[in-house]
């Protein structure tokens, strides 16, 4: 599915955010991306999503080269991806519906099948009676449920989240977390990186630690913790 | 693409248009003032240019034929005449003629040659036309070398003279509109990219659920086109109705002169739709330029 071989990332200013990165990520595996701030965490996953390119190394996505993927191809390559950040990223300009359609349209599916699809998520995600409120009038849990309908209405074989409870209560964040495990269970590949313990010690999954451009540990079912 | 998403990109860019409300404004006041001042610019320059054409095709060579040329000889004068390859046209005007011309030009003081009808002093002429009214000079300096001519006049220094401030005042007038032109796209290219800045997340977030290229680009190309033509519309409403009270005011009283301005129908109507066209241009150059820098995401 997902698989890094000797990825290095140097940005232009000379920081070193990955250093040697070999890992392989499986279909339908939830995968937490753990580590201090600075890690390499982010970087990881802009990699993923194919916003960064590495500075050597190949990381194959079902096959297919991303360091070596042109540019012309990257947005058909992103159609096969959900992202979800930990500031939303909506639209504040669109209501929710239009929102999570938005991702529909831009790969000029039928109408028919936006609006059929776009209910269909925002019910996965409970929000199906807020269709047509503004992103500002909902709460930020509310606003993470949109951009989660947002990242899975393309039905995406990989969902990946940089930090998406990062800005939320305790009980807000337990809803998300049941919302990506529903996703999971359908089958789709999670990879989320996170610092908060309580879920990744709660709910045990994959946990790969990356540190200073690293990963220095990779366990099935692992803990929340790295060396530092 | 399907007409279904032009659709889409439509609304979305008249729909960024009333949500970008000030820079909206910003924008269509920026090419407001430059297409009015483009649009009066260029409508002096026509109607001095349409001076220009008319004095210049007065611009002719009068050719006098020797009296001692005989008809054999002027035919063969005319036709050296002709074989000048900058030449457009040869016409005969005998001396008879020319003396009737005369009189009739000189009013009531001319009658006293009427008296010459009998022993014309005058030559018989060859009024020449060439293909370029600029080329005047160079053709009659080559019919002067010509046997059977006795004179050739054609106004040298006025002709030389107006040529020279024709020539100038085009070029000046072509430089200043397309400085215009280019400061009005520098000016639209800059109000559209603060609205881009503003709408960078946007464009961010399009990228990320994977919209290619130009699906992005479609709306801000849109909305670039809406704010010139938007831009061009006070310019033109503003322009006709000057030219109107213009072309009424000032037309009878140059009455008698070969000065006249061009009349409204249908010069008015390719004035609107050259600045129309240009307002068009303005903005979608406008935005093309500054949405492609913010497409790298």
């Amino acid at each position: 599915m997902i698989e890094m071989q000797d990825v290095y990332k140097k940005y232009p200013n000379g920081v070193t955010a990955l250093n040697g990165i070999n890992v392989r990520i499986n279909q339908g595996e939830f995968v937490y991306i753990v580590g201090p701030s600075g890690a390499g965490k982010s970087t990881f996953i802009k990699l993923i999503y194919r916003e960064e390119v590495p500075t050597s190394g190949t990381i194959l996505m079902n096959g297919v080269n991303l360091a070596k993927l042109r540019p012309k191809k990257v947005p058909h390559y992103r159609r096969n991806i959900g992202v979800v950040f930990q500031d939303y990223k909506l639209l504040p300009t669109l209501t929710v519906y239009e929102n999570v359609a938005f991702a529909l349209e831009v790969i000029e599916a039928q109408p028919k099948y936006i609006k059929k699809r776009v209910m269909e998520v925002l019910d996965l995600v409970g929000l199906k009676h807020k269709a047509r409120m503004l992103p500002n009038e909902l709460s930020g849990g509310e606003q993470q449920r949109i951009s989660i309908a947002r990242s899975i209405v393309n039905s995406p074989k990989v969902v990946i989240a940089d930090e998406p409870t990062g800005n939320l209560d305790p009980e807000t964040t337990w809803e998300i977390m049941k919302i990506f495990e529903e996703i999971n269970n359908r089958g789709t590949t999670l990879v989320m990186a996170t610092h908060n313990r309580d879920i990744v010690n709660t709910l045990k999954r994959r946990v790969i630690a990356i540190e200073s451009g690293k990963i220095v540990r990779d366990e099935q079912r692992g803990e929340y913790g790295y060396e530092n | 693409m399907k007409i279904r998403t032009i659709g889409r990109h439509a609304r979305e860019s008249l729909k960024s248009l009333s949500r970008n409300g000030w820079m909206t404004f910003a924008s269509v006041s920026a090419v407001t003032v430059t297409l009015i001042l483009v649009g009066v610019f260029f409508v002096i320059m026509m109607n001095l240019n349409r001076v220009a054409q008319t004095v210049e095709e007065d611009v002719q060579i009068r050719v006098h034929i020797d009296v001692a040329a005989s008809k054999q000889d002027q035919d063969l004068l005319k036709s050296e005449i002709q074989a000048i390859p900058e030449v457009k046209t040869v016409t005969f005007s005998p001396k008879e003629k020319e003396l009737n011309d005369l009189v009739k030009r000189m009013g009531d003081e001319g009658k006293a040659f009427k008296l010459y009808k009998q022993d014309n002093p005058l030559n018989d002429v060859f009024i020449v036309k060439t293909v370029h009214p600029t080329d005047t000079m160079k053709t009659a300096k080559k019919i002067e070398k010509l046997k059977f001519v006795a004179k050739v006049k054609y106004g040298q220094d006025k002709v030389e003279k107006l040529f020279k401030f024709i020539k100038a005042s085009r070029n000046v007038g072509v430089v200043l509109i397309i400085g215009l032109f280019l400061t009005a796209v520098f000016l639209i290219s800059n109000t559209i990219k603060i609205t881009i800045i503003a709408r960078r997340r946007e464009i961010k977030i399009m990228k990320l659920v994977g919209a290619t290229n130009s699906f992005i680009r479609w709306p801000f190309f849109l909305e670039g086109l809406w704010l010139g033509i938007l831009g061009a519309i006070l310019p033109i409403v503003l322009i006709s109705i000057a030219y109107y009270r213009a072309y009424d005011y000032i037309n009878p009283k140059l009455a008698g002169t070969f000065i006249k301005l061009l009349p409204f129908d249908p010069f008015m109507y390719q004035v609107s739709g050259i600045l129309l066209l240009m307002g068009a241009l303005i903005g979608v150059w406008g935005s093309v330029m500054s949405v492609r820098k913010f497409l790298k995401v």
